[in-house]
């Protein structure tokens, strides 16, 4: 049984899809991330398993139980919000022991001023207080527990907010981009924090990002979204290796995968006097080609490949991106060269566009990836398209 | 699902309930307005009068309230009011937020003052100045006390300190004039602040009854409230109907404004109240 | 070296640019200084000067009579009935329609679609003539052709003499004064209200708050912290200014059971033009202003800073 399992979840507002079928299912001790470009949906995802919002179909089971008819109160999900949400009139101390105070003390122990007069609270107070600096000790965050949001650094926010969401010990962990308001540095440094955390707390987290790196270096496995649809669920190399859809492929790598037109026919996909057979029956016409740019190579001879002209070189330190424009089809193919391979390279120069063919990837029109039995009618070793 | 949710039932009856109190004295404004004496007497409680009367109870009203001289004195004395205040805040204002004013602090000083005092403190010596220099029964004596708003100063200022140094700097590498700055950058910028501050200003001054009352003894120069008031004193009989009539011509052109606009209005008043 | 010696007897380009900066800056200014002195401070010391002189309008000569007004203010009964009466007018007034306010704030936050009509048709009185309205609340309040009267009178109830007896005479300007009020206060604490970032709310729910009673407490109750003691001043202060309404319906009466502070300050000043006397009661009335001002900035100090 999953820890977490989503079956079928669907959602628009207005006219609008959000969540188009989502079915997911995370195991325990697994950190997912939930990655996509804003307005995917997935934070919409993440507020309805809060149950901050209800999906218009679909069934959420935490642990085999079903979770629709619980409110959000009741769900015992944990929650790390963008903005962190502390409450800017506590302490950081007080902060963190919220959850503690809503769980252990009555509804009337929680008034104030009158609750502060009842009989049974102070024992329960101090058995939050302990808790409370226990967690703080953890997240070394014991020295800010007197001081109130407004006094405090980004990051500091940040582990005060973590800290409010693991207290209480959830049975699931959910992260709203909790980095993105972090500058640069620290949020490399907190991402191994929130790793090392999760891997010592064992509960299953979901966590939200647009940043595709922060996904691939964290999760044990990615789900990305794309306009209300969970394109594909697999561990980052997956991901990055064997991408399901060209959404995605598009979506996952720096600098972005370079996606030519070619033709397909007879269950052969053609494409500059190369063949390529696939696996499946398709439909005769225009198909894509996708073919990540650290597999392109040139050749500043021009004497073999595709005929093209360096547009662009942009120079990064241990890589250099090279744009070019091919002759033939005005199409442009993005090549990320080791220092070295670029050194004779000039912007202006005509060059060879070397493209390996098994590295290629074929998209039917809709999107959806075309595997490839093998590929023929190579003309070099290795076998460029 | 289907069902109404009782908490929400329970708002709805009470917001229906505390919204029929708030109108209830407009319902028996208009209500009254077009009974007859007769009517008034005997059945209070009938909102819709028996025979119409409106017609002869507006005319009575009209023939003894100057109504176009009221509503010209309001109009003429809430925007002469607002036109200084606007004119003389501004500049000020401007010159405290963004300019290397070493006085800026001792003006803030006085400001914050000046907030705390009202025309009720001020009115007696100037009440004697004005009429030392005859200048009572005048617009002069109406408009002059308000020229200057140290809330508007306040809330200007505060709104000036919000825009961009770069505005300003850009501005004078364009070879403008503080002037220049003042009304071709700030003011149109500022426009959300001048709105909200005029829907205070003339709230504020239409409805002002202290001092109109002090420095104006003569319907020529009466305000609506003191038109109004004289209207009632006048009238020393119990004739609710006319009075209702001519209530609701006074009461109609702002609560029209607002109407209208009320979004603005709603908007100028919190941004006023909030910043005070 | 010599560029030192140099800076050290004429002036620097920027220290004549700040000049001529600060030059600038006095100009612009001047108008509203100016008016500021001759319409706000001078009034004020005028005030407090012929507080301790016996002036009256109409008599050329006036002579000082030291704390004289000030020992007969202590003594005199209209005043301390008017101070009495001031006080519990905005005793009533304030808190009622603070917590009528907030109560409809909230109602109207959680309301859907009826929220834009029941905003405007509580903000109504706001953009009403109140002297045209009082008079519609004297009849209203009118012992025997009343409307209010005639309703008791259906359930079998006597009604008082609202405005006309001194024992209800200033509950009756007390509920006109809350009706005009509840709304200017209801669209404060809106603006609080929409200012509170919704994502407290979405953790106060995860964090399990889980009736609105929690989550008052816990999120709109403290983060509406500055919105009220807002609210709490003005309400105050626009208690204590209460003078339209008893102008127009009252005359203070009956019995001076509704003598409040500005009006007893204008029937000193400005129809018994006894200007020494009446410019000792305002200096009291501004006293009052500078302690709730100064009880604002304490609370202000103590509490309400967050971010």
């Amino acid at each position: 049984m999953s820890a977490l399992s989503l079956r079928d979840l669907n959602k628009s507002f207005g006219g609008n899809v959000v969540l188009n079928g989502i079915s997911l299912d995370v195991e325990q001790d697994e950190f997912i991330a939930l990655v996509g470009p804003s307005g995917c949906g997935k934070s919409t995802l993440l507020r309805v398993l809060a149950g901050l919002d209800h999906a218009d179909s679909g069934d959420i089971f935490v642990g085999g139980r079903d979770m629709s008819p619980v409110a959000a109160a009741d769900r015992n999900i944990a929650m790390v919000f963008q903005s962190y949400a502390l409450y800017p009139h506590l302490t950081a101390g007080q902060n963190i022991a919220v959850p503690l105070a809503m769980k252990r003390l009555s509804h009337s122990q929680r008034l104030p001023l009158v609750g502060s007069l009842l009989p049974g609270q102070r024992e329960i107070r101090t058995g939050i207080a302990r808790d409370v600096r226990e967690m703080a000790a953890l997240l070394k965050i014991d020295h800010l527990l007197d001081r109130k949001p407004g006094q405090m650094s980004g990051g500091q926010r940040q582990r005060v907010a973590l800290a409010r969401a693991m207290v209480r010990q959830p049975s699931i962990f959910l992260m709203d981009e909790p980095l993105s308001n972090l500058d640069a540095n620290l949020r490399v440094h907190a991402r191994g924090e929130i790793v090392e955390l999760h891997r010592r707390a064992g509960v299953p987290t979901l966590y939200v990002t647009h940043d595709q790196a922060e996904a691939l270096s964290m999760a044990d496995r990615v789900a990305v979204m794309i306009g209300g649809n969970l394109l594909q669920l697999a561990p980052p190399d997956v991901i990055y290796n064997d991408p399901a859809h060209i959404e995605v492929a598009r979506f996952v790598g720096q600098p972005r995968i370079n996606i030519l037109q070619a033709q397909a026919e007879n269950g052969r996909v053609g494409f500059e006097g190369i063949r390529l057979a696939l696996l499946e029956k398709v439909a005769s016409g225009p198909v894509s080609l996708g073919i990540r740019p650290e597999f392109v190579k040139l050749s500043p001879s021009g004497r073999s490949g595709l005929a093209g002209r360096i547009e662009r070189l942009e120079f990064l330190g241990s890589e250099v991106i090279a744009h070019c424009r091919l002759d033939a089809s005005g199409e442009i193919v993005i090549a990320k060269l080791a220092p070295h391979e670029a050194r004779d390279l000039i912007a202006g120069m005509p060059v060879g566009v070397l493209l390996p063919a098994e590295q290629a990837m074929i998209f039917a029109p809709e999107g959806r990836r075309l595997r490839i039995a093998d590929v023929a009618g190579a003309r070099q070793e290795p076998a460029y398209v | 699902m289907t069902s109404i949710p009782a908490g929400r039932i329970i708002r709805f009856a009470l917001l229906s309930l505390g919204a029929l109190m708030i109108l209830a004295p407009y319902i028996f404004m208009i209500s009254t307005a077009g009974k007859t004496q007769s009517d008034i007497f005997t059945s209070s409680l009938a909102l819709i009068p028996q025979h119409f009367y409106f017609a002869e109870n507006f005319a009575k009203a009209l023939a003894k309230v100057p109504m176009a001289t009221l509503l010209w004195n309001g109009v003429v004395v809430c925007g002469l009011i607002f036109f200084f205040q606007v004119v003389v805040a501004i500049p000020c204002a401007y010159a405290m937020a963004k300019l290397k004013f070493r006085a800026a602090r001792l003006i803030m000083v006085l400001v914050m003052l000046g907030l705390l005092v009202p025309i009720h403190a001020t009115a007696l010596p100037l009440y004697v100045a004005f009429d030392r220099m005859s200048l009572l029964n005048s617009y002069t004596s109406l408009v002059a006390p308000f020229t200057i708003s140290v809330f508007a100063i306040f809330m200007f200022l505060q709104f000036f300190r919000a825009m961009p140094d770069d505005l300003l700097h850009a501005a004078r590498l364009d070879g403008m004039s503080e002037l220049g700055i003042i009304a071709r950058v700030i003011v149109p910028n500022a426009w959300p602040a001048v709105t909200a501050f005029a829907i205070f200003s003339v709230v504020a001054h239409w409805n002002d009854l202290y001092w109109p009352l002090i420095v104006v003894s003569k319907q020529a120069y009466a305000t609506p409230p003191l038109g109004l008031m004289y209207f009632r004193a006048a009238e020393a009989g119990d004739d609710y109907g006319a009075l209702m009539a001519a209530t609701l011509i006074i009461t109609l052109p702002l609560v029209a404004a607002f109407l209208l606009a009320q979004k603005r209005f709603v908007e100028g008043i919190t941004m006023t109240g909030l910043k005070g | 070296m010599s560029s030192v010696s140099l800076a050290g007897n004429i002036p620097s380009a920027a220290t004549l640019q700040a000049r001529s900066e600060d030059r600038t800056a006095w100009l612009l200014a001047a108008p509203a200084v100016v008016l500021l002195l001759l319409f706000v401070l001078l009034p004020v010391a005028a005030v407090i000067f012929l507080g301790f002189t016996d002036f009256e309008l109409g008599y050329g000569k006036f002579r000082f009579v030291g704390f004289e007004n000030y020992a007969h203010l202590i003594s005199d009964r209209t005043f301390r009935r008017s101070l009495w009466n001031t006080s519990v007018y905005t005793a009533i007034v304030a808190p009622v329609s603070i917590v009528l306010g907030l109560g409809v704030a909230l109602l109207i936050e959680g309301e859907g679609r009826a929220r834009g009509f029941f905003r405007t048709v509580y903000f109504l009185p706001v953009a009403s003539l109140i002297v045209a309205m009082a008079t519609v609340w004297q009849y209203i309040f009118h012992p025997t052709i009343g409307p209010l009267n005639a309703l008791l009178s259906l359930v079998g109830i006597p009604g008082p003499n609202w405005l006309g007896a001194s024992n209800t005479v200033l509950y009756s300007l007390s509920i006109i004064g809350i009706w005009q009020s509840v709304g200017f206060n209801m669209v404060l604490f809106l603006a609080g209200l929409t200012a509170i970032p919704r994502e407290l709310y979405a953790a106060a729910h995860v964090d399990g708050a889980k009736s609105a009673l929690d989550r008052f407490f816990l999120v709109t109750w403290p983060m509406l912290g500055p919105t009220t003691l807002f609210v709490v001043t003005i309400s105050i202060t626009n208690a204590v200014k209460v003078f339209e309404t008893v102008k127009m319906l009252t005359d203070g009466g009956p019995n001076k059971a509704s003598e409040v502070l500005l009006f007893t300050i204008y029937q000193e000043g400005f129809v018994y033009l006894r200007v020494g006397y009446a410019s000792a009661m305002t200096v009291v009335f501004l006293a009052i202003l500078v302690v709730l001002m100064l009880l604002q900035y304490r609370v202000l100090d103590r509490r309400v800073h967050y971010t």
